[in-house]
């Protein structure tokens, strides 16, 4: 006698059930986690109303709605949908110290949407909220009142972004360019020191460091000049308290009236925003501004990876597979190839520190840097070190998929190609190779998108929370491998945990959380259609 | 167990360079009427032994294959015909554990000297498989693959090779419009007829065809048939194949082979008409195998 739920383990079907009842699970998980992480990053693009409570104490409470919440242990049964709280994002943090406040319910008295109130985004101190009061040329009264100021700070405000783009540019490239030819002077003349300690140093090489000191101090003063015209004008804001503020027209990178715009004007200043955040640098301790050196850091570093991983776990497949001896060594070979890929990376880390950085960047530094040193050159964390090490973490990967591509190319091919009178090694690269292909580059996508993700071991070897300059400019030798970088990872981490302002730079850390995954996406789906194209090229082939 | 006159002969002493007709394997062979001019032998297999490891799978053959004629290898499988044939482009090399002994003679020099350069073996002696086995590739580079291997890079010379490959393979016609497309796009037969273009390519003296067509359908089975007798003008032909039918439609001479050993070796006619051996009988007839 059978009953049903005998019968159904019998033939298998809970099983079936119970797998995909743990697929969809995941999936939900998975999609669940993106829809949560593209809700809160790309919501904080949009430039909401600005809205003006005022409470009970006839105090009033301007800003920006960021959220709304039942206040625990309120729900009565008279009153069961509870007492409720919202949160706005009041800026002005130089006025009240805070950037959020909580507001319960039944403490706003009214609520309204002035048309006229001013969004002031800074380079510091992050957003304000006011109304002009006056706009000043030095002392000079230029507008007074918030139409009149309004009206008068446009102009304004571009041509001082105009002078922020000068010096930016004065101080990254003309003043960098300098720095770079006093740096490189300094160490000529420490060189022909530590080569002659006795000959004194030249006249021409004198005169030279003078030239350079001088064109230094030109360009300090202009500096000076444009830093000095970028102060010249100020507003004076009024906040919804009466309390006023000065600020310099410098300081501020974009007036706004978002309760005037039309939803048009606003999906206009979203994709700006969107823009914005990915092609430029950060502020405020990376909690405003944009990502564009991270971005630029993990995708240089993804590549760098793949450049080394790839020849490598190649040729290590190869020998494997193809040239050693099967037997009991290789196989012990393998298990330990098998096992590397289970060493926690924190340890590679470690070991990148050690070997790359200490022994081979120290031992590079003697040989060629003598001259710079104490101050290390690659014995330092750097953009190769760390790609090299990542490398060290993903070449498992790449070695036992590669194996698996191998070991799936048909007997048949190289026995053909080898009776056409070919050696092994022409076999190897004609035949081989080209069929197991699509196995190397799933082993490559499987790397890529681990080392992308991992930040552990780029702590230790060379990401940093802000790197100056890009580990790839227009400077000569253009890529600058020594250079120390910045990594979404590691941003995530730097921005959520590290920020003095954690609740502001939230949906910064769900941007570049969006942002990381966007690029691990990316990078990946490269090498499936590639792979793709590969498995249509050599369609028939098993893989 | 099955004691084979032939494999118990002592070779005879090195054959020369334009042996005729030898005496061992052959000796109660007449030459074939239609091929009536010169009888000289291509290869000469001499004492072959062959192990794998500990195992061994030929005992002690004797053979001379007659150039410009079809020789086919009969026998039940696993009697090592296919071993043998790997052996005269020394394709077993590859496997570990296998030795090989005696000698096998190609225009009278030891090919399983230490010394011979096996690619430049392999150019002379081509080989097709069982399994029709084109690379990934398209139908024109598989043509060329053998030639470019071998130092050919001229455009016009290739294109020329390819073609007569193909023309010498009876494929040329079905392929000329889309010599560019992959090879997989072919069916059965006609990647078949590929492979055998792609060994006619490097210009072969002896072509070594290992049950061509096992995996064929009777069409496709017929033409490749048809083929052997064209390509035999211009090479040696040896055929491994399980189908004595095929044997006897294509061969002019035919060996019979039995757990390792050479029973038989003759003239197909005279084998298929009254062969020597008791087993030979059997198995052609349909006894055993």
């Amino acid at each position: 006698m059978r009953t049903p739920f005998k019968q159904m383990l019998a033939t298998g079907n809970v099983f079936i059930w119970g797998c995909a009842a743990g697929v969809s699970l995941s999936l939900l998980m998975v999609f669940g986690l993106l829809l949560l992480i593209m809700i809160n990053g790309l919501g904080y693009f949009w430039i909401s109303d600005i809205v003006d409570l005022t409470l009970k104490d006839g105090q009033h409470v301007m800003g920006q709605l960021a959220g709304r919440e039942v206040i625990p242990r309120t729900i009565t049964p008279d009153r069961p949908e509870g007492k409720s709280r919202v949160r706005v994002k009041i800026g002005n943090r130089d006025l009240s110290g805070l950037d959020f406040k909580w507001v319960n319910d039944d403490q706003i008295v009214s609520q309204a949407y002035p048309a006229d109130v001013v969004l002031l985004e800074r380079r510091e101190w992050g957003n304000m909220y006011a109304r002009i009061q006056a706009v000043y040329s030095g002392e000079k009264l230029l507008a007074e009142g918030n139409e009149a100021g309004w009206t008068a700070l446009g102009p304004l405000i571009s041509s001082a972004d105009d002078l922020h783009r000068q010096i930016k540019q004065i101080e990254q490239f003309e003043i960098g360019a300098i720095n770079a030819d006093i740096e490189r002077l300094r160490l000529k003349i420490r060189a022909i020191e530590m080569e002659h300690p006795a000959s004194p140093v030249s006249s021409e090489m004198k005169a030279q460091v003078a030239d350079t000191e001088t064109r230094y101090r030109e360009k300090t003063a202009e500096l000076e000049t444009l830093r000095a015209r970028f102060d010249e004008y100020s507003v004076v804001m009024v906040d919804a308290n009466g309390r006023e503020k000065q600020i310099a027209v410098g300081q501020i990178v974009r007036a706004l009236r978002p309760n005037e715009m039309g939803v048009w004007q606003k999906s206009w200043i979203y994709l700006v925003n969107v823009w914005a955040a990915l092609s430029t640098e950060p502020r405020e301790a990376n909690t405003e501004g944009g990502i564009f050196p991270a971005i630029f850091g993990t995708v240089l570093m993804v590549i760098i990876m793949s450049l080394a991983v790839v020849p490598f776990g190649v040729l290590a497949a190869l020998y494997l597979r193809e040239y050693a001896r099967q037997g009991a060594m290789v196989r012990l070979v393998r298990i330990a190839v098998n096992n590397l890929a289970g060493v926690p990376s924190i340890v590679f880390g470690v070991f990148g520190l050690g070997f790359f950085i200490y022994a081979i960047g120290g031992t590079l530094d003697t040989l060629f840097y003598p001259e710079r040193l104490p101050t290390p050159t690659f014995g330092t964390g750097g953009i190769l070190w760390a790609s090299l090490t990542l490398a060290l973490l993903t070449v498992p990967v790449v070695i036992v998929s590669t194996e698996e591509g191998l070991a799936a190319v048909p007997r048949e091919f190289r026995e053909g190609s080898l009776a056409l009178g070919a050696t092994k090694l022409e076999t190897m690269l004609k035949v081989v190779i080209p069929s197991a292909l699509p196995g190397i580059l799933t082993g490559l996508i499987l790397a890529m998108a681990r080392a992308a993700g991992e930040v552990a071991p780029l702590m230790l070897t060379g990401v940093v929370k802000l790197a100056p300059a890009l580990p790839l400019d227009g400077s000569w030798p253009f890529f600058h491998f020594d250079r120390k970088f910045m990594h979404l990872g590691f941003h995530i981490y730097d921005v959520g945990f590290q920020s003095p302002n954690v609740e502001a730079a939230k949906p910064m850390v769900y941007i570049t959380t969006l942002v990381l995954i966007t690029v691990v996406i990316l990078l990946n789906l490269t090498a499936i259609v590639l792979r793709n194209h590969l498995r249509k090229k050599y369609a028939g082939s098993v893989l | 167990m099955y004691p084979s006159p032939l494999s118990a002969h002592e070779p005879s002493s090195a054959p020369t360079l334009h042996s005729q007709v030898p005496d061992g394997p052959n000796r109660h062979a007449q030459p074939p009427d239609k091929n009536a001019g010169i009888q000289e032998a291509k290869l000469s297999l001499n004492q072959i032994n062959f192990y794998y490891g500990a195992h061994q799978s030929l005992f002690n053959i004797n053979a001379q294959i007659i150039k410009n004629q079809v020789t086919s290898f009969i026998g039940p499988s696993g009697c090592g015909k296919s071993t043998l044939l790997r052996c005269l482009n020394r394709l077993n090399d590859l496997i570990e554990g296998a030795r090989l002994e005696g000698t096998v003679l190609i225009d009278g020099v030891n090919i399983l000297g230490p010394d011979v350069d096996v690619t430049d073996l392999r150019k002379r002696v081509g080989m097709v498989f069982q399994k029709s086995n084109p690379f990934p590739k398209s139908i024109y580079e598989n043509v060329a693959y053998g030639p470019r291997l071998h130092g050919m890079r001229q455009r016009t010379q290739l294109d020329q090779i390819v073609e007569q490959g193909l023309k010498g393979a009876g494929l040329w016609d079905e392929v000329k419009d889309r010599l560019h497309a992959s090879a997989f796009g072919l069916s059965g037969g006609q990647q078949q007829r590929l492979c055998i273009a792609r060994a006619l390519a490097v210009k072969p003296d002896v072509l070594l065809m290992d049950e061509p067509c096992s995996a064929l359908d009777p069409v496709a089975t017929a033409k490749i048939e048809e083929l052997l007798f064209s390509l035999k003008q211009e090479l040696t032909v040896i055929i491994v194949t399980h189908n004595m039918q095929q044997a006897a439609r294509v061969s002019d001479w035919t060996a019979f082979m039995y757990l390792g050993e050479l029973v038989e070796f003759g003239l197909t006619k005279q084998m298929f008409t009254t062969p020597a051996k008791k087993q030979t009988e059997d198995y052609i007839t349909g006894r055993f195998g």
